[in-house]
């Protein structure tokens, strides 16, 4: 976890005050609040979590444990447009790793990153569940199906303007 | 039962739908269309016809079992919970589809919300628990969204909430959202999810049954199975233990994918063939490749080959052809499939979800993926293949979960049935199907080289040199082996070796 102490602004202290609290402030409901900060906030930085943990009266270690365990969650900042690449088992036996390699030229980022722009960032899920679509890419909501790696250009045009 | 769907029959193809009944022909956010079907008459019969013991004996009659893997009998699981006593128990029900490859379950709540519902709230008058929670993954907006217009609507009609049916049973259901952890597939992780906390697992006994959710008695089943639940209690245990096998009783879900003609969800009774599923329903394999193998069961599961195919599909069958039922996905793999990449891709799955508190999974699969990288970039030696299948079988004794305990199938099983493709990749330093990029170099044939400077144009790091109308030389150092050059060469004069 970062070291530098950011304070959360009033506002957004507001914000998660009152997440906390449409939960009763229950130690057991955590993991929902956490998917409606995360809701708001696009990410759960550090100082975020010192205070769900505050307010679920539960330690900070105990927050941080269950952010990084789930891969749902994350501490960094995502893209405008966070692009999704599924890796699970029919996307992989269909091509998936070539169409992500093709993003990580396309963009010059890794997987886990955010292009300079902070337009776009890079992350590999497991299963959408659209198997039949194979290999899939989730760009936002969006989802495209049967994505080669010459298609990547032609998505990555759509967001140029935006 | 669906025997003619949108012309296409059925019957004539192997399927019949029970668990998925109704998806696809009902509108799942209008409960009038569930009801139109008999929707809700399975709870009235239960909570005005029957015993709680009448409704836990039908199901044991019935063989079910479990479809979320393990294949454990449905009717004895409630039977257990019932018999333990507390103020408050729960019902769950398992919507964590986290199978990478499978997506029965998010098709079933997403067409027949309802069924599952109603089939909960069965179980909760069975095993005498009041209150139902669905822990379904964040992943599946669509389905967070139905279920919850089912429970508003069911709660609406007096389906759920207060006084069922006009009688003393109350019951009602709340979503509770998983987060992305293959680990809380297993009951216990999964209830440790619920609670709010990491989603590891804790050795069983105690088992659900007696200290699951809260420390309460729950009884944990996963969407399929419930789904199966109303149209047995309509229909009657002696209509469902007739179809299927002698040990595993009625259909399963599939959901078909990978190299094959048709993909999408099957429902075939149990005993139906991997050739049959693949084949006739599937439709063989796409651009008529040659089949090499299907993966059953995910990454717990095992690859089948060839000599399969005829095997009648259901639980034990699998087991001892060293694959697993899982929950049904299936993936079908072509002869450019590398059978070594395949496990090392379950394995790096694997590294990933391993929840870390058990040594043997988190340090030996962690071991055992390093092992299959190396044997993919041609640094693997013999005694690597001893290793490897020393290691899973340590792994598969010691694990403290289901995770690790199956976690060493796709290995163990690749071994099994394609050791000589993993000794080319060890001896000859040769991937037989061309995936392990590794292993291979591309080359220009000199005869055929016209010298149109295509190649080089088209190389995106520089790697192809040569004058016009002179034969062109690919730098091995450089090349990062994408295979553009050989897709544009019109005079077959690239090949990969």
């Amino acid at each position: 976890m970062s070291n530098i102490k950011v304070k959360v602004k009033e506002k957004d202290l507001n914000t998660i005050k009152e997440i906390c609290k449409s939960f009763d402030n229950k130690p057991g409901e955590l993991i929902n609040v956490l998917h409606k900060t995360q809701e708001s906030f696009g990410y759960l930085p550090a100082e975020v979590q010192e205070v769900v943990a505050q307010e679920l009266s539960v330690p900070v270690a105990k927050v941080y444990g269950v952010v990084t365990f789930y891969s749902f969650f994350t501490m960094l900042p995502k893209g405008k447009h966070p692009i999704s690449i599924c890796t699970g088992t029919a996307c992989y036996v269909r091509g998936a790793e070539n169409v992500l390699q093709e993003f990580k030229r396309q963009l010059n980022i890794e997987v886990g990153q955010t292009t300079d722009d902070g337009k776009f960032s890079l992350s590999c899920l497991r299963c959408v569940g659209a198997c039949g679509l194979a290999p899939v890419v989730q760009v936002g909501d969006k989802t495209y199906g049967r994505v080669s790696p010459e298609g990547v250009k032609e998505i990555l045009a759509e967001y140029s303007e935006k | 039962m669906i025997t003619n769907l949108g012309g296409f029959k059925m019957s004539q193809h192997k399927q019949i739908r029970i668990a998925l009944n109704n998806c696809g022909v009902i509108d799942p956010e209008n409960i009038k269309e569930y009801i139109a079907r008999d929707g809700y008459v399975a709870l009235g019969k239960c909570l005005t016809e029957m015993k709680p013991q009448d409704v836990i004996n039908e199901i044991k009659e019935s063989g079910l079992r479990g479809r979320g893997g393990g294949g454990f009998p449905t009717g004895l699981k409630w039977e257990i919970a019932s018999k333990n006593h507390a103020d408050q128990k729960y019902v769950v029900c398992n919507a964590d589809e986290g199978d990478p490859g499978a997506f029965m379950d998010r098709s079933i709540l997403e067409g027949d919300p309802h069924a599952v519902l109603e089939a909960m709230a069965i179980c909760g008058y069975s095993m005498g628990a009041t209150k139902g929670l669905v822990y379904i993954r964040a992943e599946y907006p669509l389905a967070i969204k139905r279920l919850k217009v089912a429970i508003e609507q069911a709660r609406e009609y007096g389906l759920l909430g207060k006084k069922l049916f006009e009688t003393d049973f109350d019951f009602d259901i709340e979503l509770r959202y998983g987060a992305g952890a293959f680990v809380c597939g297993e009951e216990t992780s999964l209830i440790h999810s619920m609670e709010g906390l990491r989603g590891e697992p804790t050795i069983k006994p105690p088992y659900p049954a007696e200290k699951g959710y809260l420390g309460k008695p729950t009884n944990v089943n996963n969407v399929e199975t419930y789904a199966n639940i109303p149209i047995i209690l309509r229909k009657g245990a002696s209509w469902f233990n007739k179809i299927g096998t002698e040990k595993s009783k009625g259909t399963k879900v599939f959901a078909l994918a990978g190299k094959v003609k048709n993909v999408g969800l099957v429902e075939v009774p149990m005993g139906t063939t991997l050739r049959e599923v693949i084949y006739e329903i599937g439709g063989g394999i796409e651009n008529d490749k040659k089949f090499k193998a299907v993966q059953t069961g995910g990454p717990s599961g095992g690859c089948l080959t060839e000599k399969h195919l005829d095997t009648p599909i259901d639980f034990d069958n699998l087991l001892a052809a060293g694959s697993m039922m899982g929950s049904g996905g299936m993936i079908v793999m072509d002869e450019d499939n590398c059978m070594v990449s395949v496990a090392k891709f379950y394995l790096d799955f694997t590294v990933e979800e391993s929840c870390g508190k058990c040594s043997p999974c988190r340090i030996g699969n962690k071991r055992l993926y390093e092992l299959l990288d190396r044997i993919t970039q041609g640094k693997g030696e013999l005694s690597d293949l001893q290793r490897l299948r020393n290691m899973s079988l340590v792994i598969k004794d010691t694990s403290l979960c289901g995770l690790g305990q199956t976690s060493p199938n796709p290995v163990l099983s690749t071994l099994d049935n394609f050791y000589d493709e993993y000794l080319a990749h060890v001896t000859d330093k040769k991937c037989p199907s061309g995936e392990c990029k590794d292993l291979m170099t591309y080359f220009v044939i000199e005869e055929n080289c016209v010298g149109c400077t295509a190649c080089a144009r088209v190389c995106p790091v520089g790697a192809i040199t040569g004058e016009k109308k002179e034969v062109h030389y690919i730098n091995p150092e450089i090349c990062i082996k994408c295979g553009a050059c050989e897709e544009r060469c019109k005079f077959d004069a690239i090949i990969v070796k």
